[in-house]
């Protein structure tokens, strides 16, 4: 259990965490969602005591981090990647740490196997690439077996293979009642990974809910519809109330609207009653990613003028359905 | 090598000792054994203290026996010890300063920093365990280097006869001098050992200012431009605190205890001096962890 009580911190005039209060829950993983620049891993650093909070606090399993004697025992944390020293080994890398907290060497080997590393092991981590780096990572936070993870943007820089891998990492350690929370900009990661979402934009807190009540929540429900008389069905559609907006024309095919308001067995009656011809009729859900745009619209940090945010989603709609 | 197998159990607790300062002990030995600058800057001091007494020493005895003699020629005859250990150590000293700083330094550069205070969140037990372990390391191989560098120089400069032509009252005179060093001359073994302490003192002083700066050129730089420019230059300063301000630089202090003779217008003792020297490292050691505790690490 992770709690933190309005935790604010500032660097030089720009606000990084604004009075931020949450709690993480055992049992589950907990998604950290933001734009870049958003805060999270500064507040990951302020839950560690890595930076000196402005103002509030924050306790893990009800005491501050630095209070913990053996802290690694109790808390496994990945922040970057690259936190080693390059000249030195994967294995002497997580010997060190295992020394300071008074764990037997074997476990060294323990964790190497669990992340797959066993072999490279001897190497300098400056040879690795950057999914070994984040390997390395897992396997000094899981060095103690804590109960409580905290994992800044762990699929970085890892391949498919290694995504799915810590995907279920996850969800296993999750299922053994450890304390998951993992950060992420990417929101497809997270529907699929995360059971419990804590959002934030600028440094407050947007959301604090379940992964299903976000994506309900923030998002209206449309329906893609495809016909040669778009322009008498949208006539039809605006009369009982909906709303439809025509879409791009696509090469040859017929137009499509849009719809909101009306769900799909309502439409397909309707064209039905009027001798409607339909080529498509698509119930689109909102992907988690359309519904954190348009919740953290007013909050990205770093946000530029081209509209590809407000195209991207769309692509990404149909990736997240099939990957679930 | 992906085909992983989770661990089957709930989080239970690995069999593992109550671990205190002992661990954060060992756990800093293997950070300085595990990364290869390390141990190539210590084989460059082992190097180049020993290569350069016997090449100085070598060479200066051949210019005194071709009738050349400079200033250093002269302080081979009249203070044959400070000579020995004076050359190679006097640069040798400069891979100590840079060993002392990337300790620290090298930490901050790479990030590996956040792991070491995530595992000890108290902080300032990793810079005492990393100043004790370095402090060990030096200590050994400096006194070995010192005894070895003081051998090699008395084989070389032991039974050297010089002659030195002089007038008295009108007439040419000669006289013959054999130069004889042994540990068991006054002030001699105290120069040889306390070259080993100063090293081991200076390392610490490095270690300090890295914990300052947290970068390696910078930290470097500030302190090798302490030790070969700074307070050296400071002995320029005019009147007599001129004199008292210099005498009481960390490391013109601390050197007195690396000369066998101690010169007419010396204003500390050889230990008065390594105290002054230690006492300005301790300062150093506490600001760099009272700032380790403050800053964002």
């Amino acid at each position: 259990m992770i709690e933190a009580q309005d935790l604010t911190k500032r660097y030089g005039d720009k606000l990084a965490v604004d009075h931020l209060s949450f709690k993480v829950e055992p049992g589950r993983v907990t998604g950290f969602l933001g734009p870049n620049g958003a805060g999270k891993s500064t507040t990951m650093r302020l839950v560690l005591g890595l930076d000196r909070p402005n103002t509030g606090s924050a306790t893990i399993n009800g005491r501050p981090y630095a209070e913990l004697a053996h802290p690694l025992r109790t808390v496994g944390a990945l922040l970057e990647a690259k936190a080693m020293h390059p000249g030195r080994s994967a294995r002497n890398h997580l010997l060190f740490l295992a020394q300071t907290q008074g764990l037997p060497r074997r476990r060294v080997d323990e964790v190497l196997d669990l992340v797959g590393l066993r072999e490279v092991a001897g190497q300098r981590v400056r040879g690795y690439s950057l999914g070994m780096s984040q390997r390395v990572g897992i396997a000094a936070a899981m060095l103690g077996n804590p109960s409580v993870l905290l994992l800044d943007e762990p699929v970085n820089g890892l391949d498919p293979e290694g995504i799915l891998w810590i995907r279920n990492l996850m969800k296993h350690l999750a299922s053994e009642q450890r304390t998951i929370f993992v950060s992420s900009h990417l929101m497809n990661e997270m529907a699929v990974t995360a059971d419990h979402l804590i959002v934030i934009g600028k440094g407050k807190l947007i959301a604090d809910c379940t992964t299903q009540e976000f994506i309900e929540r923030s998002s209206e429900k449309s329906v893609l519809v495809r016909s040669p008389d778009a322009d008498g069905l949208a006539d039809l559609i605006a009369a009982e109330g909906g709303k439809a907006i025509p879409q791009e024309p696509a090469g040859g095919r017929a137009a499509a609207l849009s719809v909101t308001g009306l769900d799909a067995p309502r439409i397909g009656e309707i064209a039905a009653a009027n001798r409607i011809v339909l080529h498509e009729l698509t119930p689109r859900l909102a992907s988690l990613e359309e519904a954190f745009i348009e919740l953290t619209a007013g909050s990205v940090e770093y946000g530029g003028d081209t509209p590809a945010a407000a195209q991207e989603p769309a692509a990404s709609a149909t990736s997240t359905g099939s990957s679930q | 090598m992906s085909t992983v197998s989770p661990p089957a159990t709930a989080p239970a607790p690995i069999p593992a000792r109550r671990s205190g300062f002992g661990g954060y002990l060992l756990a800093e030995w293997t950070k300085i054994r595990s990364v290869r600058s390390t141990v190539w800057t210590l084989i460059i001091f082992v190097v180049v203290s020993l290569g350069l007494t016997t090449l100085f020493t070598w060479l200066t005895l051949n210019a005194l026996n071709n009738g050349k003699g400079g200033q250093g020629a002269s302080s081979i005859v009249t203070d044959p010890v400070n000579f020995i250990l004076g050359t190679g150590l006097g640069l040798g000293q400069l891979a100590i300063c840079v060993l002392g700083a990337l300790v620290i330094t090298s930490e901050y550069s790479s990030g590996a920093i956040r792991a070491s205070l995530l595992a000890v969140p108290r902080r300032y037990p990793v810079i005492l365990a990393k100043g004790l372990v370095f402090a060990a390391l030096v200590i050994v191989v400096g006194e070995i280097v010192a005894f070895l560098s003081f051998f090699i120089g008395a084989a070389l400069v032991n039974g050297h006869v010089v002659t030195l032509r002089g007038h008295v009252a009108g007439h040419a005179v000669s006289v013959h001098h054999t130069i004889t060093v042994s540990l068991s001359q006054p002030g001699v073994l105290q120069a040889v050992v306390g070259s080993g302490l100063y090293l081991t003192v200076l390392g610490l002083f490095a270690l300090a200012i890295g914990g300052l700066i947290r970068h390696t050129a910078g930290a470097i730089t500030a302190v090798i431009g302490m030790v070969l420019v700074i307070f050296p230059l400071a002995g320029l300063l005019p009147s007599s605190w001129g004199a008292h301000v210099h005498a009481y630089l960390p490391t013109i202090a601390g050197q007195l205890i690396t000369q066998d003779k101690p010169t007419a217008d010396q204003l500390l003792s050889a230990w008065q001096g390594f105290g002054v020297f230690c006492a300005w490292t301790v300062l150093l050691l506490a600001a760099a962890i009272f700032l380790l505790q403050k800053r964002d690490a």
